[in-house]
């Protein structure tokens, strides 16, 4: 027998591993769904998948009585508006100040401490100034986005910046690039799949600032129907949502991951010359 | 003509150089061999600009060398000298888009189709035109070196500074690229100094051998005196025992050496 830390399971073993606990929790939770619906059929807290389709399709495919508006593609659509908006603003605020602190030291000497600082802010506690400041509309919810993301970015960044090593940045000078050129030619084109990177580990933070924004003060968006329909216990709404979410922030993972991969193959083939 | 006068470099009470004076003529090729940690590698940086002498002069036609590095010198450092997310060809070509393009740092249309010309030529010279779309990542490492060096070359540098450009390739790559370095550096008339912890390096390569060395040593206070240089030789005029003392000079560890003189 050989020792755990090198037994490696094949490939089709990998994957069945990796889809059991999915299986398990579904089967667990149909299960459990069935008694408590049998016990009492109106039971709201484990609804079958069949409610939830029902619920679903209502919000999905039918006009809402109210408004006549598709909720659940008025919903998504607004909450992916707020999110590309608040991660897109914070990319690029975050990207120029973690670019600027990284590679020129007088940037770095005034800024770099007041980054440091704001990003050790709770945003959530800025949310209250947020409101006040830019009313309870769209401004505020992507503010908080931004205020939660754009610090993470700017100080990843300028990690990234400082690692890249001091031969490359030498070497342009005695080519004769001017600091314009080292930044446009050398570092930007190096720290885009870092940007990316770093995107793609805010987005966990951006989806939490989002549903907590809208949960608060909103009219519309995924994180603000599942706050509004939690009063009536709508399990059968709240349940489909998350697992859209989920699917939607799966999908935007991906796509990042696949970009960067397509448009800088010598940052993952693990170039580093 | 690089002169060197009274040449000093502190670090606050830690000396590194003391009192160097030499003289080196356009077309030389100094190869600077030492322990490490005796001021080669200090005394490379400030031919480049990225350190000043403390006291003393280092004059590069009668003035003294700008405090940064510029194209007038090129370098070679052991690694990450090339642009990862460059292909070989546009690592060549950057060079001069920095020159023609101060604004974007890019050229396009005739301009850049001149610029590719001549980088090819260059490419064709170290022999890496089959590599001339990969990436630096796809190259072993002496083609990675190869283009360290094309890409220094196509800005007509007066003086080539190489920072053990071959310490990490094997014996057989290194001859090559000794060959290499010897026919570029007669055919672009260049001043070569070449840092190598390899002496047969020092004696098959160039005109001039320059070995650091410090002279005095204070046990209690390692850093009170600097490496000079202690042998300063012209290849192919040196005798056997010099070079078996320089060889035992060079391979002797620094705390062995004060241990083994104060007894």
């Amino acid at each position: 027998m050989k020792r755990l830390v090198n037994l490696t399971p094949s490939k089709p073993a990998r994957i069945l591993l990796g889809l059991l606990p999915f299986a398990l929790i579904l089967l667990i939770y149909v299960i459990a769904s069935d008694a408590r619906l049998e016990a009492n059929p109106s039971d709201k807290l484990l609804p079958s998948f069949e409610q939830m389709g029902d619920a679903i399709s209502r919000l999905a495919f039918e006009p809402s009585k109210r408004t006549g508006e598709y909720l659940f593609w008025q919903d998504t659509l607004s909450s992916l508006t707020r999110l590309g908006l608040g991660i897109g603003i914070a990319a690029f605020i975050g990207f120029t100040l973690g670019l600027l602190t990284g590679a020129l030291p007088t940037a770095y000497a005034p800024l770099a401490p007041l980054i440091t600082v704001i990003s050790l802010i709770p945003p959530m506690a800025l949310l209250p100034i947020l409101f006040i400041v830019f009313g309870l509309g769209e401004l505020s919810k992507i503010a908080l986005i931004i205020f939660g993301v754009a610090p993470f970015i700017a100080r990843d960044i300028q990690r990234c910046t400082l690692e890249i090593p001091r031969e490359q940045l030498i070497k342009a000078q005695t080519l004769g690039a001017s600091s314009w050129h080292i930044v446009w030619r050398v570092l930007v084109p190096q720290l885009m799949p870092r940007l990316i990177n770093a995107m793609r580990l805010s987005l966990g933070a951006g989806w939490l600032f989002l549903i907590a924004a809208e949960g608060i003060a909103s009219t519309d968006g995924l994180g603000y129907r599942i706050f509004l329909v939690r009063r009536y216990l709508s399990m059968d709404v709240i349940l489909p949502y998350v697992a859209w979410i989920t699917l939607l922030a799966f999908i935007i993972d991906w796509l990042l991951a696949k970009t960067s991969q397509l448009a800088f193959p010598w940052h993952h083939q693990g170039g580093k010359a | 003509m690089i002169e060197i006068k009274n040449l000093w470099k502190e670090y606050g009470d830690n000396v590194v150089l003391e009192d160097i004076s030499k003289t080196v003529n356009d077309g030389e090729f100094v190869t600077l061999v030492g322990t490490s940690g005796c001021g080669k590698s200090t005394f490379l940086k400030m031919l480049l600009g990225m350190e000043s002498p403390t006291r003393g002069q280092l004059l590069i036609d009668g003035q003294p060398i700008p405090d940064e590095p510029d194209q007038s010198r090129g370098i070679v450092f052991q690694q990450y000298s090339v642009f990862p997310h460059l292909s070989v060809l546009e690592n060549v070509m950057i060079a001069r888009e920095f020159e023609r393009a101060p604004l974007l740092g890019k050229l396009f249309g005739g301009r850049k189709k001149q610029v590719r010309e001549e980088a090819r030529a260059l490419l064709e010279k170290v022999g890496l035109t089959p590599a001339a779309d990969k990436y630096p990542h796809e190259l072993s490492g002496g083609m990675r070196q190869r283009l360290a060096i094309a890409q220094a070359l196509i800005r007509k540098p007066k003086v080539l500074l190489l920072d053990e450009p071959f310490g990490a390739l094997d014996p057989g790559i290194r001859a090559d690229m000794h060959q290499l370095i010897l026919e570029l550096w007669r055919e672009h008339n260049l001043t070569v100094f070449m840092v190598t912890h390899d002496l047969s390096e020092g004696f098959y390569l160039g005109t001039r051998l320059w070995v650091f060395d410090k002279v005095r040593h204070d046990p209690q206070a390692p850093g009170a005196w600097g490496a000079q240089i202690t042998y300063d030789l012209p290849v192919g005029e040196i005798p056997a025992d010099t070079l078996a003392k320089m060889q035992q000079q060079i391979n002797e560890p620094e705390d062995k050496k004060i241990t083994g003189e104060s007894a």
